[in-house]
């Protein structure tokens, strides 16, 4: 697993209370997790702040699953 | 419109003496006082260092992580008081009418750490605006009423109560009069508190209102004292389920005894100050004796506010003494604060719950810390001093007045 994989497995396993195990690529926020919209939008805050970038609005709305979140950031962390 | 009965089936409390009813309420029959140094925070700088802080209180011990971040002190406190009191009425949530159920919750204040810390938050990031989405919904003082009901699916009225450290009192007194309309069978009602943090003990020392007794904090609340200073912060939650009569004879509650009315009034006088001939304290037992169908004769107990404050220990003994005439000398008087602290927004509920474990057990709890009774106060009253006294209790009542003039009175009745 990369760094920024396991540093975004990390931040959800903490902000959802998730296990560990469940957190995989395929797994989405809202339908697997257990996220709600205000949990969602937390999420996205925390990634922004652990790899010091800015997620726009019309982005974060197509961040739904781990893998999507692990893909955005590989992309944009600078 | 014939009123239905209301009757006490269940009470939960987390306080400064005891994070159960059994701890809280065998430490105010000892006469303990829950007063300490301030733990929370550093509070070398500030003019008031200690506080009657709830002790030995670990979140995870009743909530799952995800479920505490969402939820300031303040709603964490009413989750576990609604629980304690929910599972002492035997009330299996999914048996019951749920539509009829509701939760009406008093808070002074609310959120206020959670307000705190985002807006730090926001000073140190440079003003950027990045709050939490649950910084609102953490803060507002309605959200512990709404977290109580979708914790145990109750679908009937629910709302928050505002009215200082009146606050659980109204919330008490709105429940009471809602069942006697039969808009609901069951709620859950009481108030919280958790202001022990920087705003909260700055705030109160800017207005003068707390002791600075920093030298000897367990005297330091000593209500009707001669040499008293001020209040002392507590925190906490006191939770009844109140019940129609009825209602809780058919399921075969255990009664702790019937609550019989309410007042409500405001002194209209000044923002903090009470009425100094406390004339919204007199009308407010007035009213709450009519609404009980009772004679100040009737009363045997009154738990009063005494915050231990210059100005509100010497009106509200006027004020009894108005409505009690002669009585008064008879009454059981004794300020629970003495030993708990004031709980704000929680104080109403936790004071109901000792009056009516009063009720129950036949003790009066007592004023601690009574060195010497301040002078301007009739010597003849029985402030019930330092000591617990037994006496048999038909009625009960609990008084308590908020900063912005306002005044609740509940009065409960041994069940005929």
């Amino acid at each position: 697993m990369s760094d920024i994989a396991s540093r975004v497995k990390a931040i959800i396993v903490d902000k959802l209370g998730v296990d560990e195990t469940e957190v995989t690529n395929e797994a989405s926020f809202t339908n697997d997790l257990g996220a709600d919209s205000l949990d969602t939008v937390e999420l996205i805050m925390e990634f922004e702040k652990e790899f010091n970038i800015a997620i726009p609005d019309d982005q974060a709305e197509n961040i739904g699953t781990v893998g999507d979140a692990i893909a955005y950031i590989e992309k944009n962390a600078k | 419109m014939e009123l239905k009965r209301v009757v006490v089936t269940g009470l939960g409390a987390i306080t400064p003496l005891g994070n159960t009813i059994d701890t809280f309420w065998d430490n105010l029959v000892k006469g303990v006082s829950g007063a300490a140094p301030i733990t929370r925070f550093d509070a070398t700088h500030f003019k008031t260092k200690f506080a009657c802080e709830v002790k030995d209180y670990n979140p995870a011990d009743y909530f799952d992580r995800k479920e505490v971040r969402k939820m300031d002190l303040f709603a964490q406190y009413a989750m576990v008081a609604a629980e304690q009191a929910v599972r002492d009425a035997g009330i299996d949530p999914q048996t019951i009418d749920q539509d009829m159920a509701g939760v009406i919750w008093g808070a002074g204040i609310g959120g206020i750490i959670t307000f705190l810390d985002e807006t730090r938050s926001f000073v140190k990031n440079n003003e950027v605006p990045r709050f939490n989405p649950f910084f609102i919904p953490k803060m507002i003082s309605d959200i512990a009423a709404g977290h109580i009901s979708m914790k145990y699916g109750l679908r009937g009225p629910n709302y928050g109560t505002v009215s200082a450290c009146a606050s659980a009192s109204h919330a008490i007194a709105s429940a009471f009069d809602l069942i006697r309309l039969g808009k609901a069978n069951i709620f859950i009602t009481g108030g919280s508190e958790a202001a022990i943090n920087e705003a909260g003990v700055g705030g109160f020392n800017a207005m003068q209102a707390i002791s600075t007794r920093n030298d000897d904090p367990a005297t330091a609340s000593r209500p009707f004292d001669k040499d008293r200073d001020g209040f002392v912060m507590g925190e906490g939650a006191g939770a009844l389920v109140l019940e129609e009569y009825e209602h809780a004879v058919k399921r075969g509650a255990t009664i702790y005894c019937e609550m019989v009315g309410a007042g409500m009034t405001a002194d209209a006088y000044h923002l903090t100050a009470p009425h100094p001939d406390g004339l919204g304290a007199q009308k407010v037992m007035e009213n709450a004796l009519k609404d009980g169908n009772l004679k100040p004769e009737d009363v045997d107990y009154i738990n009063v506010h005494g915050t231990s404050t210059p100005l509100g220990d010497i009106a509200e003994p006027l004020a009894i003494q108005k409505v009690f005439g002669d009585h008064a000398y008879k009454l059981n008087i004794s300020s629970t604060k003495s030993m708990t602290g004031h709980l704000l927004g929680a104080a109403g509920a936790v004071e109901a719950i000792a009056s009516i474990l009063a009720l129950k057990n036949s003790i009066v709890p007592p004023t601690i810390n009574l060195f010497e009774v301040d002078p301007q106060i009739d010597a003849k009253l029985n402030l019930t001093p330092n000591k617990a006294q037994e006496r048999n209790i038909k009625v009960a009542m609990s008084n308590t007045f908020g900063f912005g003039g306002h005044n609740a009175c509940v009065v409960f009745k041994a069940l005929n």
